[in-house]
C-alpha cells in the first residue's frame, strides 16, 4: 500500500500491527479523545517516600511485558534510565517497552537488554548513538516506533501509548511528589516532555538526589501525578545536561545560509509587531537568529514569543525586550535554566502544548517562522531527520514535522552537499516530514520555494536572492558530488516512522552492509 | 613516475582525503580505501585515484586513502602530490 505520499508501507506490520495510513498533515485533525488514566488516590497520612529504586518497581506492580518511560530533560548526562534498567534486570522482568522522549548515546546499555530479551518495544521522538545503531541493524525484536514531540503527547493522551510506569528523574522533590527542574545538582530547567507520562502513566515515579523542604516551588509537575519518590546519589551529569555548541557559527558558508534565510523572513511580510518565531540550537540556526535580531533592533519590531528548546541566545532577545515571551518546553544551556527560575515571562510549555495535533490548538499553530535542518530534501520538499545517508537511523523528527505543520513558514536550512553527499535527491531514505509542511529550502548556492506557496514566489521574486526550482539544486549538487550509488535495503523493518496524527508516513527497513 | 619512497599528501578535514603512497616491487597498483562515503561512492573514488595514477604513469604502488568526503578534483590533486612527493 502507498500512502498519500506515495511512500510504500505493508499492510500489516510484524509486531507493530495494521498501519493507519499518513493522508495529509491535516486530514486526521478533526475530533480526537483522551483515555481516562486508572490509578490509586491516596489518603491523608499517607507516606510516598521509597527507600530504593528497588523498592518502587516491586511496587509499581511492573511486570512482564510492560511499558516504561523516561524524559530526556537530562540529555546524554542522564543516568536514572540506567539505574531503573539495572534494578529491572535484577528483578528478572522481562519483555518491556522503553517509552523514551529520547535516547542518547549514554543509554548504551540498553543494547545488552535488547539482546537478552529484557527490552523488546521501544518507542521515541529522536535516537542517536549505540542504541540507534542497533535498532537499525535489527537487534531489537520489534520494530521501533519514532514519534514526534507532539505526537508522543498525542499518543499518550488518546491511549495509543500506554505507560504503565513513569519514571521521572527530577532534579528537585518534596516529599509528596511536587518537581522542578530548576533547583539541585542536575537542574535542567522546564521538564515539558516528562508532563504527558505524569499524568496519563498508571504508576509514576520521581526519582531524585536532591529532596527539598515541602513544596517544591515553583512547581513543574505537581503531587497529584506521583505515587511514589525515591532518593539516589545523583540522577544526572551536568557535563551532559547542557547541549554542546550553542554558539553562533563562525563558518562562511553557515553565515551566507543564515544571511539569506534573514532575508527571506524579511521579505515574507511576517518580521512585523508580533512576530514569533522558533529555530533549534545549531550554529546556523542561531546565527538565522543573529540576523533576525539585528533587523528587528534596526526596525524597531517588537515580537511576541520565541519557543522550543531555549538557548541563552534567546534569552538575551528576551531580556533585551525583542520578544514578550519565550515558551520552554527544554532548556539547552546554564543561562537559560537560571533565566526559566527567575523570569515571569519564561514560560514552561507541555510537550502537548507545544506540539500535540489533538488538542484545542498547540503552540506551534501560533508560530510565524520555524527554522529547521536536513539531512536530505527529495523534489516533493519532504524531508528526513530520521535516518543518515547510509541508512541508519541517527535522529528523528522531535519538533521538526510538529513545527513544519504549525507554523506560517517553515524554512529549511541546509549545505547543498555535506561530505561530498548532495542534500537534495531525487528520493530521501526515509521521509520524516512530509514537503506539504514545507516552504523553502536554503542553501549557500541558492533557495528552492515549494510551489505550493505561490504567494511567496511572488513575494521573493523581486529580491536579489538567487531563487531556483528544487530539480535546479539537486543538479548543481550532483554536479559536483556526482551521482551517489543507492543503499540497498532488505525486506525486514527495524523501526516505523509515525507522524504527528499517529498515522505512518514511513517504514525504516534494514541496510544491507 | 616512479614510487621511490614513503609520501602522503592531504588532511583528515572534512572534504578532504589523506592520501599515502608507498614502493612496491613490481605488484601493480593496489589501493586500500576508507571511506566516509564508502557505500555511495566507494567506486568512483578507486576509480579516480587509479586513473590519476594512469596519467602520471605509475605502475606499481600501494595506497592507502582515508577519504572523508573529497570531490574528484580533491582526490586527483592529492594523488598527484604524494606521487610527485614519493619521486623526488
Amino acid at each position: 500500500m502507498k500512502n498519500s505520499i506515495g511512500r510504500e508501507i505493508p499492510e500489516h506490520i510484524e509486531n507493530y500491527g495494521t498501519p493507519k495510513l499518513y493522508e495529509g498533515p491535516f486530514e486526521n485533525i478533526i475530533e480526537a479523545t483522551r483515555k481516562q488514566p486508572v490509578f490509586n488516590c491516596v489518603k491523608p497520612g499517607e507516606e510516598k517516600v521509597l527507600e530504593s529504586i528497588r523498592e518502587a518497581i516491586e511496587k509499581s506492580g511492573l511486570k512482564d511485558g510492560m511499558t516504561i518511560s523516561f524524559h530526556h530533560h537530562l540529555r546524554n548526562g542522564d543516568k536514572v534510565m540506567n539505574l531503573v534498567m539495572e534494578e529491572i534486570v535484577k528483578l528478572g522482568i522481562r519483555n518491556l517497552t522503553v517509552a523514551a522522549s529520547s535516547i542518547f548515546p549514554v543509554n548504551q546499555p540498553l543494547v545488552k537488554y535488547m539482546g537478552e530479551g529484557i527490552v523488546t518495544g521501544i518507542c521515541a521522538n529522536y535516537m542517536s548513538g549505540p542504541v540507534a545503531d542497533a535498532v537499525s541493524e535489527g537487534k531489537l525484536k520489534y520494530p521501533a516506533i519514532m514519534h514526534t514531540h507532539g505526537g508522543r503527547a498525542r499518543a499518550i493522551e488518546s491511549g495509543d501509548l500506554h505507560i504503565d510506569v513513569a519514571f521521572i528523574a527530577s532534579p528537585a522533590a518534596d516529599s509528596y511528589g511536587n518537581i522542578n527542574g530548576v533547583e539541585g545538582p542536575s537542574a535542567c530547567g522546564t521538564l515539558g516532555y516528562a508532563v504527558p507520562d505524569a499524568m496519563y502513566a498508571d504508576k509514576t515515579v520521581a526519582v531524585t538526589d536532591n529532596i527539598v523542604e515541602y513544596p517544591a516551588c515553583p512547581i513543574d509537575i505537581s503531587q497529584e501525578y506521583i505515587d511514589y519518590i525515591v532518593k539516589i546519589d545523583s540522577i544526572g551529569d551536568p557535563k551532559g545536561i547542557v547541549s554542546g555548541t550553542t554558539q553562533v557559527t563562525k563558518n562562511p558558508i553557515d553565515l551566507k545560509i543564515a544571511k539569506m534565510t534573514a532575508e527571506i523572513i524579511e521579505n515574507s511580510g511576517l518580521l512585523k509587531d508580533g512576530f514569533s518565531f522558533q529555530t533549534g540550537a545549531g550554529g546556523t540556526s542561531l546565527a538565522v537568529a543573529a540576523f533576525v535580531k539585528e533587523k528587528m533592533k534596526e526596525q524597531n519590531i517588537k515580537g511576541s514569543f520565541a519557543a522550543g528548546g531555549i538557548t541563552r541566545f534567546l534569552v538575551e532577545m528576551l531580556e533585551e525586550g525583542l520578544f514578550k515571551s519565550l515558551f520552554d518546553v527544554q532548556c539547552f544551556d546554564m543561562y537559560s535554566i537560571e533565566s526559566y527560575g527567575k523570569n515571569m515571562r519564561h514560560q514552561a510549555m507541555s510537550a502537548s502544548m507545544y506540539g500535540n495535533p489533538h488538542n484545542k490548538g498547540a503552540v506551534v499553530n501560533n508560530l510565524d517562522v520555524m527554522i529547521l535542518g536536513a539531512t536530505e530534501v527529495d523534489m516533493d520538499f519532504n524531508v528526513n531527520v530520521t535516518t543518515s545517508s547510509n541508512g541508519n537511523i541517527m535522529g528523528g523528527s522531535g519538533g521538526h514535522s510538529d513545527t513544519a505543520a504549525g507554523s506560517k513558514l517553515a524554512i529549511v536550512v541546509t549545505k547543498l552537499i555535506k561530505g561530498r553527499l548532495p542534500i537534495i535527491v531525487d528520493d530521501v531514505t526515509t521521509v520524516t516530514t512530509p514537503g506539504e509542511t514545507v516552504d523553502i529550502i536554503v542553501t549557500e548556492r541558492g533557495i528552492a520555494i515549494n510551489p505550493r506557496r505561490k504567494d511567496l514566489i511572488e513575494k521573493l521574486g523581486d529580491t536579489k536572492l538567487p531563487i531556483y526550482t528544487i530539480e535546479e539544486l539537486k543538479e548543481m549538487a550532483e554536479s559536483f558530488s556526482g551521482i551517489p550509488e543507492s543503499l540497498e535495503f532488505e525486506d525486514e523493518i527495524v523501526g516505523v516512522v509515525e507522524y504527528r496524527d499517529g498515522t505512518v508516513i514511513d517504514v525504516i527497513r534494514k541496510v544491507i552492509n | 613516475m616512479k614510487i621511490l619512497k614513503p609520501a602522503k599528501a592531504g588532511t583528515l578535514e572534512s572534504s578532504d582525503i589523506y592520501i599515502t603512497v608507498y614502493p612496491n616491487d613490481g605488484e601493480g597498483i593496489n589501493i586500500k580505501l576508507e571511506s566516509i562515503v564508502m557505500k555511495q561512492f566507494g567506486s568512483q573514488i578507486k576509480k579516480v585515484i587509479t586513473e590519476t595514477l594512469g596519467e602520471l604513469d605509475v605502475e606499481n604502488v600501494d595506497v592507502v586513502a582515508v577519504d572523508k568526503g573529497a570531490l574528484d578534483c580533491t582526490i586527483k590533486a592529492r594523488v598527484e602530490a604524494a606521487v610527485r612527493r614519493s619521486s623526488l
